[in-house]
């Protein structure tokens, strides 16, 4: 399986092709959609697409981690970050397709 | 925010398209990425993050109630890591 990667650039051209409008609208409304669904979880909502999957935001307290390379103590501070669960809807797709399940 | 929520917001910022064609922007944006990932593609949104497809190999669970072994078949998972910049804009204090 000769692995591509789609961008910006495919979504937008499937987008032209599906609603007709202009290339550069197109990719201007790719571009929002993102745009939109990234405000929404900077304000700590959580993004739910149906058959798709959701985003949520989880606040991480701080720790103590470890410099790999060196050894040396380092503390990761408290943060905010972003979890991706996968609906079944898309779990079964890939695994049809790819698995064969 | 919910999937119709966010059509109903990309409405609103563009009166001049159809209720319809807005609907159909968005699901059609869901679904190539749904394709891509069926394919084994990546899919790659700079600055916002890259979804890509992991294997899981086979292995031997245990039913954690009766604690029987049970095999697992190996399966293909979706993957989703944050973009650089969304990580930045969830941080910015």
């Amino acid at each position: 399986m000769t692995e591509k990667t789609v961008t910006r650039a495919q979504l937008s051209e499937a987008v032209y092709q599906e609603v007709g409008l202009s290339r550069n609208e197109s990719a201007d409304l790719v571009e929002t959609v993102l745009n939109e669904v990234a405000d929404a979880l900077e304000r700590g909502e959580m993004v739910k697409i149906s058959s798709f999957g959701s985003f949520s935001v989880r606040q991480k307290g701080r720790r103590i981690g470890r410099n790999p390379k060196t050894g040396e103590e380092v503390p990761i501070l408290p943060r905010r970050v972003l979890v991706f669960r996968p609906s079944h809807v898309l779990k079964g797709r890939i695994n049809e397709d790819l698995t064969g399940n | 925010m919910t999937k119709s929520e966010l059509i109903a917001r990309l409405a609103e910022l563009n009166p001049h398209l159809y209720q319809r064609d807005v609907e159909r922007i968005v699901s059609t944006i869901f679904d190539e990425i749904t394709n891509a990932l069926a394919r084994g593609d990546r899919v790659e949104l700079r600055g916002f993050g890259a979804f890509s497809v992991k294997k899981r190999d086979a292995r031997v669970g245990r039913n954690p109630r009766t604690g029987d072994a049970v095999k697992v078949d190996s399966k293909h998972i979706p993957f989703f890591k944050t973009g650089k910049q969304l990580r930045e804009r969830l941080n910015a204090d």
